[in-house]
């Protein structure tokens, strides 16, 4: 026993004194009284009222135009064209006319965004392959069974990029054209390139190996999704490095919004020329829309967000409001426990007693 | 009986006739042969072969079966078998939420976290197995024809094996001869049953005249005994011999397994029973799983959860369906179809999606709670154990917690039931003042080295124990015969009969003599009686040396020398040398026997006309044949036909007596230590014998020899004196007392010394004939020793009285022919034997009364008056006599002398329920007179009897509310107490006794206790802790749902059995108060929390249901959802729910109303868990929203904003977590900083490890982003903010306005200690002063059992609604004494329970409930109370002179002497002078003051 324990003698299963067997390390016990709580209180009030305050004159400096184009302009003759399902091939064009009453400044980022589209559900949002969308060959010709029922087409052929969400992707394509009071009607210059985020574009995906093939010769022997116009490797026409898995647009789709209202990046604005330099400038812009994507099957509708952003997000009051009105009931509950420690503080300290 | 009566019907079956029997035998009894026998035939023909081994084996598994094994014990748990249930689910591809694999994570964590912790244990049992089947024992040898030594696991059943002086018994073995010359065995029972004290086993009586030399080679018989059993008490069976002849064999004759061998140098025996099937094993039984009570209620909210997880399923699956039906046929692009391309209908896709939220969602019902409890339980168990205050150095033992999961009960009870003996005492009984012939000699000197000792106590006992401990020995045998033991010993050889500790502890003590500590040997002798011994002394050996008679001696010394001779040879002490412990002492100056035989009478004594011959007495039992021996060697011989044993017989018998001569062993003759006189130990079956003996020594009247017929005093002058010891009639409880005949060899005459308790003896003693100046003596004598005896008892004394009785030779003859008839008798012998002592003992001559002490232990008062204040209610169950236990009870301050004392003392039934039902009255009427004038208390109402009274059913007595306890105490004896547990009066019983401060039951018996327990245990529905040191009180610890052993001098059983084991009843206090405050609040805390942890995590994702169109889809991503509790937030938890200390300890233990807190579950109400949950899921609202609006209309995608969601409650949850701490101790800091770098370190690694791997969410780069966003930051500091602004606002609002009891103990710890002692030492001023006013002395007396229990029953009718507020004017001047105690309190003071309590905490002001005042009885009612209250009528029974009731002022007698001759129930009061008057008086004369007085009101 005494080997065992390394100690013997009379008091051999005397336990340690030592403060953490005996419980008594040496702690601070706040006591969560008036005393020691009002002070935190009237702190943490002034802090969000002050980070409020800033918050508040922050996102006030941004702009932002939203335009639900659903069925607005010539639209609605689109709009009633996609009721059809028949009508699916054909395409159709229409235009929207907007005011900018204030010249919206410095980067000006232009959305598409949807309401009450539901990318969120679950099996929606499993109906993906991963591993076809980094560009293993295997999942190319093999889609994983995440994608059902849209893995193959009708021929048996492997879809690419499989799944649900590759196959709704949002077809629109907008123009914008400035009117400016002077002079003629300028193009707005979108820059399409870049709205990803880089790892997105760089690792997360990336198109088969191609060996010196061109990518049409790559995704031989795959299918576009059903609802595809043209094949994954003919999305950009412009510019061939943005096709395949790495079309920015189709990136951006396949991060699945949270909310079933929701945008997403079409492009930024490009300042390099006049009169954009310094961002949108007032006046008179239409905006044409090549009109794809259906959206009555799920009483949705399709804006357009034009907007500045600051250095949290886009033009978003609720988070400095949030601080405020939270600074203020910290205010108003510290208030209240001052009067009542007030009035039956020594109440409390003659209990102590 | 039976067996004996069997014996000569089964001796004539022939062999062929039981060869027949035996298939159908068999299944009954055993048959053992000796494996000699057969060596040589292998397996088959071995007749022993089906026997189990000695290999035991305790492991519950094996390397094969632990798998399947484990998981099939851990699939018991019905937990477990959800969780996999659901971990399963997900497999089910229409239904699944997360990766598969993923979702078997939690469920193999959990199970083989629990799976390692099994295998653990299970290899440490593997361990001590290998150690224990390893150990060495002498087993003989064929081949080599000498015992060879062999591992224990190597033994069979038939099996010769010697066993030495000191060894541990390997198996149950068959005693067939011993060294001992007197054929005996002496085993030391310790491990097994925990007693010290020697039991004496023998050898099978056909081997009895075999000398050391058995030779297993001519063993021939064949054993047929029980099967296996557990009983230790019970063995039977029969040796047959080659010839046919047929002995039986008894307990007596069985060594069993476990048991070391003492004071026995060699003993051989067959083994019978091996390994398993030995009696200590099949005792052994598992430690006990109880459920606390906590955890019960714990379920009850794990059920809750389950049924809120169905709930949430359940709206999630209809609002899928719903949402999907608002489609109609046209299904939008998003949703997508079946894999078969088939659309599913809503209702289908509902019932898919209830099981997928039920995957989903499952986090709710807190998989890791279960673990989390454990381990916290074991940390608790871990520092409970550490824990120095909890520490004896005595005897080097801590406290030991055997029931790993029931230690927040400790911080639950409400009642504690104690037994008395050796819990609240010491039982180590110190003779502290003694009486002879009237004379009182007080021992002043004594009792000032006591006080002394009492000081310094502890660093005495330790050092002699050590000098005890340690083997002075020289000699390599003894060396190594030492060794054994301590390695047999620490080798936990019976796991489960106690510890290492227990084990060394055992060691020590046997080292150790029995009962006798420095206390109790060294007794300073009080000089003026001194003087009287030395002169009768010399006196004696004056006449002795010129022949003159005794009788001239003067009879006050005659008395002096008879008193001590009493003491010193009344009792069964055995005499062992300091140096051999437990080596026995012989000095055999002649040999005689006890008288056994009337021949042998006749030899020896002057012949009579006796001579009718009566049978040899070859049946006497034990008890009288422990002194028979050498006399039992004719009837040994005659039926034995062996011609080896006869002659054997005949050799041995010169031989034996020879070898007895030697006063020490041969083996140990090199020894060098010198036998002084005064070293001898003694060694007593009761430690006040021992007590008694050293007390006589101390008078140079040592005991210095005992043998089975004769007993060797020493004397001064007289030298060496040999009394020819010719009976002894044993203790027995109904008696009371003891008896010795022997042969004066002084006078020759044969005088009886009878030693016993007051009761018993006072009635026996002849009645003096007045005439004579002898007589009148013998009056003066009788009287004041009764005077005596009442004070020694008045000072918690335990009184024995010492009488004695010279028998002429024809009494003697004519007593002895009965007796011996009766010892010979086949039928009823006991009751002969019985009757035959209750002759012997009558017209005694006292010679004098002793006091001893059994002292209470250090600290019992004030850990009773702590425990008390916590308001728990405590119960002393004795089975020691009235009088003494209600001394005892004053003493440790159970008793108040303030308090009054209802005494149940029933012989009957009816007479009880009477008694009880004049209690409920007295109660109602004191409760009444209590409660009226103070409205303010009123709290009272929910008082019990009133509730129970009426319709005396268990329902009617609502048993959550907290009931009234009166200043009453309530002792009860064991025949009243068996009437009062009838299924009929235990309800009135109870009411009784709840409104009762303290209850004493005395005489209880060990079924009585357990009874008792469970009684209030099961109808209270109150937590019961039950405390004890002895096998009598086991079954009480085993009923209650805590019990706690004391590891005392009692030794084991009592540990076995409990859940807890302190070395003494004083640290029950910390265990209690700290410890069960700590383990209670801490862990009903983190349950709270985890419950609140759970669903706010759930609720978010709940939420966001309503965002994706009830799909199950969540933000939070799968590895988060699932590690969230296993590891992200499991560890603050833990380290709060292990370290916590609400209260420090030395403010819990001065503050004991502290307790209280856990008592009413006040940390853990039912209701707090809906709070909880309903903070839950405020804070999960806040924390999904502001992320919510901060990302609405953003291009935020699911993942990226779900892990700041997921963030944001780890940190709420984390300061969460810290609001509910109350002490921060670095451990605290780090596992919230480990926890929140967790978190951010294995999502930053999550994130960044594999594009692809973790579909659906994939959530590439996601933290890394976050980390550069300057809103996940803003985020970060508004919403835990948000989400804990109302909790904190509670708490702080809480602590500075309502703070509770345990608040404002905390705000006392944190002021310097100078200020807190202070002001604790100015609440006990207070409390101090209010205690002046006394009670009313107040005397119920039931004289008979029949009477007006009509009138009474009309007085007090059923209904309380008939109850008028007359009795409110009546009683103002009854209750005046109790006004200005009351009228102290004021309004303030609500929370005492007990009006005595003046210091409790004056904050109770936000106790809650105020209900309603009972309504006071109706005039008519509160008239006969009047009436009856005032007549004073009182029927003095008997034992009121007996019993000094010197410190009970108010006390209420309720008696019933079974034929009174009043027949009517009377209260009695006396006026409060009179008891003023009654206090003045000296206490030695209150007694019979106060009788007189009773008797005076009796009119």
């Amino acid at each position: 026993m005494g080997k065992v324990k390394g100690k013997s003698g009379p008091l051999a299963r005397r336990p340690d004194n030592s403060a953490f067997k005996q419980q008594r390390l040496p702690a601070w016990s706040p006591m969560l009284t008036a005393n020691t709580v009002l002070p935190f209180f009237y702190l943490m009030a002034l802090i969000c009222m002050l980070l409020g305050v800033w918050l508040l004159l922050t996102v006030q400096s941004t702009q932002e135009i939203k335009l639900d184009y659903t069925e607005a302009g010539t639209c609605d003759i689109c709009f009633e064209k996609r009721k059809n399902v028949s009508n699916a091939a054909q395409t159709c064009t229409c235009t929207v006319v907007f005011p900018i009453k204030k010249a919206l400044k410095g980067d000006v980022f232009f959305y598409y965004g949807l309401q009450n589209f539901h990318q969120n559900l679950r099996r929606y949002m499993d109906s993906r392959d991963d591993g076809q969308m980094v560009g293993r060959k295997t999942n190319l010709k093999n889609p994983s069974s995440y994608c059902e029922p849209f893995t193959k087409n009708q021929n048996g052929l492997p879809i690419a990029p499989c799944g649900a969400v590759a196959n709704s992707i949002f077809n629109d394509s907008f123009t914008l054209t400035y009117h400016g009071s002077s002079g003629p009607s300028i193009r707005v210059p979108l820059l399409r390139k870049g709205i990803t985020w880089y790892t997105d574009k760089n690792v997360k995906y990336r198109n088969p190996k191609n060996d010196n093939m061109t990518l049409a010769q790559v995704f031989e022997g795959t299918a576009q999704p059903l609802y595809w116009q043209k094949p994954v490797y003919e999305l950009d026409p412009l510019d061939p490095t943005n096709n395949g898995f790495i079309n920015d647009d189709l990136i951006v789709w396949m991060r699945e919004a949270a909310f079933p209202n929701f945008k997403k990046l079409y492009g930024v604005l490009y300042r390099a020329s006049q009169p954009f330099t310094k961002g949108l400038p007032a006046g008179n812009y239409t905006i044409n829309i090549s009109y794809n994507f259906p959206v009555q099957y799920f009483q949705g509708r399709k804006e357009v967000v034009l907007t500045t952003l600051t250095w949290f997000g886009g033009q978003n009051h609720f988070l400095p409001v949030a601080y405020l009105v939270t600074s203020c009931l910290i205010l108003l509950i510290a208030i209240l426990l001052t009067v009542a420690w007030w009035k039956f503080g020594k109440n409390g300290k003659r209990m102590e007693e | 009986m039976a067996r004996e009566s069997e014996e000569p019907g089964m001796a004539k079956a022939s062999k062929v006739k039981r060869q027949r029997k035996k298939k159908p035998k068999e299944n009954k009894t055993r048959t053992v042969h000796a494996n000699l026998l057969y060596d040589n035939a292998k397996g088959e023909e071995n007749p022993n072969r089906n026997y189990a081994n000695n290999k035991i084996k305790t492991t519950k598994y094996t390397v094969l079966s632990f798998l399947p094994k484990n998981l099939f014990e851990q699939f018991h748990r019905f937990a477990n078998v959800y969780f996999v249930f659901i971990a399963l689910l997900n497999f089910v591809p229409v239904v699944n939420a997360f990766q598969p694999e993923l979702a078997l994570a939690p469920v193999v964590f959990i199970l083989s976290v629990t799976a390692i912790k099994d295998l653990w244990e299970d290899y440490r049992r593997h361990r001590s197995d290998q150690e224990i089947n390893h150990m060495d024992c002498l087993v003989y040898n064929r081949a080599e024809r000498r015992y060879t030594e062999r591992y224990w696991k190597e033994v069979r059943v038939g099996d010769f094996i010697r066993l030495r002086c000191n060894e541990i018994l390997p198996a149950d073995v068959l005693l067939l001869s011993s060294s001992d010359p007197d054929r005996l065995c002496h085993i030391e029972t310790a491990t097994l049953d925990g007693e010290t004290n020697l039991k004496q086993r023998q050898v099978v009586r056909s081997f009895f005249d075999l000398d050391c030399d058995f030779d297993p080679l001519k063993y021939n018989g064949i054993i047929e005994c029980e099967k296996p059993n557990n009983d230790l008490n019970r063995f039977r069976g029969y040796i047959i011999h080659r010839s046919g002849r047929r002995d039986a064999l008894y307990k007596e004759n069985l060594l069993l397994r476990g048991c070391t061998i003492r004071n026995t140098e060699e003993a051989v025996g067959i083994v019978i029973y091996a390994g398993h099937e030995t009696k200590a094993m099949l005792n052994n039984n598992g430690p006990r799983y109880k459920r606390s009570k906590l955890e019960r209620q714990m379920n009850v909210d794990v059920f809750w959860c389950v049924i809120i997880l169905l709930v949430m399923c359940l709206f999630a699956a209809v609002g899928h369906g719903l949402w999907m039906f608002q489609y109609g046929d046209k299904r939008p692009v998003f949703d997508v179809l079946s894999p078969e391309g088939t659309d599913l209908s809503p209702i289908m896709s509902a019932i898919y999606l209830f099981l997928t939220m039920i995957i989903v969602f499952q986090v709710l019902i807190p998989i890791s709670l279960f673990v989390s409890i454990e381990i916290v339980k074991i940390c608790q168990v871990y520092f409970i154990h550490q824990d120095m205050d909890l520490y004896d150095e005595e005897t080097d033992s801590h406290l030991q917690c055997r029931a790993l999961n029931i230690t927040e009960d400790l911080g639950q009870m409400q009642y504690i039931f104690s037994d008395k003996t050796g819990t609240l005492t010491e039982n180590k009984m110190v003779f502290r003042r003694c009486t002879v012939a009237g004379v009182e000699y007080s021992h002043d000197a004594n009792a000032r080295r006591l006080a002394m000792y009492q000081e310094m106590d502890s660093e005495e006992e330790d050092c002699t124990s050590h000098g005890g401990t340690l083997p002075r020995r020289d000699s390599v045998t003894s060396h190594q015969s030492a060794r054994v033991v301590l390695r047999s010993q620490s080798t936990k050889s019976h796991r489960r009969t106690g510890s290492r500790a227990e084990a060394k502890r055992a060691s020590i003590l046997s080292k150790h003599t029995a009962f006798s500590s420095p206390m109790e040997k060294d007794i300073t002798p009080d000089p003026q009686l001194l003087d009287k011994v030395n002169e009768c002394s010399s006196q004696m050996d004056f006449m002795r040396f010129h022949n003159q008679p005794m009788s001239q001696l003067p009879s006050d010394l005659a008395d002096i020398i008879d008193f001590f001779i009493a003491l010193t040879i009344c009792n069964t002490v055995v005499v062992s040398s300091p140096n051999q412990p437990r080596q026995k002492v012989r000095m055999r100056f002649e040999l005689k026997s006890p008288v056994k035989t009337i021949e042998d009478f006749i030899k020896r004594f002057t012949p009579s006309r006796l001579t009718s011959g009566s049978n040899s007495s070859s049946s006497s039992s034990l008890i009288t044949n422990r002194s028979s021996n050498r006399g039992c060697s004719s009837l040994l011989s005659s039926p034995s036909a062996e011609s080896t044993l006869t002659k054997l017989d005949e050799e041995q018998s010169p031989q034996g007596m020879e070898h007895s001569f030697g006063p020490v062993p041969p083996c140990y003759n090199g020894n060098a230590w010198n036998l002084e006189d005064g070293e001898l130990r003694y060694e007593a079956e009761s430690p006040d014998e021992a007590a008694l003996v050293y007390a006589a020594r101390a008078y140079k009247c040592s005991l210095v020899g005992r043998l089975p017929d004769q007993v060797t005093v020493e004397l001064p002058h007289l030298g060496k004196l040999s009394f020819e010891l010719l009976h002894t009639l044993c203790f027995d409880s109904t008696r009371k007392r003891m008896s010795v005949v022997v042969r004066h060899p002084l006078t020759d005459q044969i005088t009886v010394y009878t030693k016993g308790a007051d009761s018993a003896i006072m009635d026996l003693i002849r009645p003096p004939d007045t005439g004579s100046s002898k007589g009148k003596r013998q009056k003066k004598i009788v009287s004041r020793t009764q005077n005596y005896l009442n004070l020694y008892a008045a000072d918690g004394l335990r009184t024995l009285c010492i009488a004695k009785k010279i028998l002429s030779k024809e009494q003697y003859a004519c007593w002895l022919q009965r007796h011996l008839q009766a010892e010979t008798a086949i039928q009823g012998r006991e009751e002969l034997l019985f009757d035959s002592a209750l002759r012997l003992e009558t017209n005694l001559q006292l010679l004098g009364a002793t006091g001893i002490e059994d002292r209470l232990q250090d600290g019992v008062p004030e850990t009773i008056a702590s425990l008390r204040k916590a308001g728990l209610q405590i119960w002393v169950l004795t089975g020691d006599k009235q009088e003494t236990a209600v001394n005892i009870a004053y003493a440790c301050k159970l008793l108040d002398p303030e308090e009054e004392i209802l005494t149940l003392n029933a012989d009957s039934q009816e007479a009880c329920a009477l008694l009880l039902e004049e209690s409920l009255h007295y109660i109602q009427a004191k409760f009444l007179c209590s409660s009226t004038d103070q409205a303010a208390k009123a709290f009272h109402s929910n008082f019990a009897p009133f509730e129970i009274y009426p319709s005396s059913s268990p329902s009617s007595s609502s048993h959550t509310t907290p009931f009234t306890v009166l200043q009453l105490g309530l002792v009860i004896d064991g025949r009243t107490l068996a009437y009062a547990l009838d299924k009929s009066l235990e309800d009135k019983f109870l009411a009784v006794a709840r409104s009762c401060r303290s209850v004493l039951c005395c005489r209880s018996t060990p079924l009585q206790k357990s009874m008792v327990v469970k009684l209030v245990r099961n109808k209270l529905k109150v937590m019961t802790l039950a405390i004890g040191d002895g096998a009598n009180d086991v079954s009480m610890i085993q009923v209650a749902d805590v019990g706690v052993g004391i590891s005392g001098q009692e030794g084991m059983q009592a540990v076995m059995a409990s859940d807890f084991a302190l070395p003494r009843f004083r640290y029950l206090q910390k265990l209690l108060l700290v410890h069960g405050h700590w383990c209670y609040s801490r862990l009903a805390n983190m349950i709270l929390y985890f419950f609140y942890k759970n669903a706010m995590f759930v609720a978010l994702i709940f939420w966001y249901q309503f965002y994706c169109g009830f799909s199950g889809s969540a933000m939070i991503d799968q590895w988060y959802l699932i590690f969230f509790n296993l590891m992200f937030s499991a560890f603050p938890q833990l380290i709060t729910g292990t370290l916590d200390k609400d209260v420090s300890a030395e403010t819990l233990q001065q503050l004991p109303q502290l307790y209280v807190n856990g008592q009413n579950s006040e940390e853990y109400k039912p209701y707090m868990f809906w709070m909880n949950m309903i903070d839950a899921f405020y804070q999960s609202l806040v924390c999904f929203f502001i992320p919510y609006f901060a990302y609405a209309d953003s291009d935020v995608d699911l993942f990226t904003w779900g892990t700041p969601i997921t963030t944001l409650a780890l940190l709420t949850i984390l300061v969460h977590l810290g609001i509910e701490t109350k002490t921060w101790t670095w451990m605290n800091w780090l596992s919230i900083a480990f926890s929140t770098a967790l978190f951010f370190t294995v999502a930053l690694c999550y994130n960044a490890s594999c594009p692809t791997c973790y579909t659906p969410s994939n959530p590439y780069w996601t933290m890394q982003r976050l980390l550069q966003d300057p809103l996940f930051y803003l985020l970060c500091v508004i919403t835990p903010v948000a989400a804990l602004l109302p909790r904190y606002f509670y708490r702080a609002c809480q602590g500075t306005l309502f703070p509770t009891p345990v608040q404002v103990g905390r705000q006392l710890d944190k002021l310097p200690t100078e200020t807190r002692r202070n002001i604790l030492s100015l609440r006990r001023v207070k409390a101090g002063s209010a205690l002046s006013p006394k009670p009313p002395f107040l005397s119920l007396s039931k004289p008979s059992p029949k009477g007006c229990n009509k009138k009474d029953l009309r007085s007090f009718p059923s209904s309380e609604t008939s109850q008028g507020p007359a009795l409110q004017m009546d009683e103002q001047g009854q209750r005046s004494p109790l006004g200005p105690a009351d009228s102290n309190k004021g309004p303030l003071d609500l929370y005492a329970i007990v009006p005595t309590e003046k210091d409790t905490l004056p904050y109770t002001k936000d106790t809650p409930k105020l209900p309603e005042e009972p309504r006071p009885p109706s005039t008519k009612d509160s008239e006969c109370l009047g009436k009856t209250l005032e007549a004073s009528d009182v029927s003095l029974s008997g034992w009121i002179t007996s019993t000094p009731l010197l410190s009970q002022t108010g006390s209420v007698q309720l008696n019933l002497p079974p034929a009174g001759d009043s027949q009517c129930v009377k209260y009695t009061r006396n006026s409060d002078q009179r008891l003023k008057s009654d206090h003045s008086i000296h206490p030695a004369q209150r007694t019979e003051q106060g009788a007189e007085q009773s008797l005076h009101t009796t009119l």
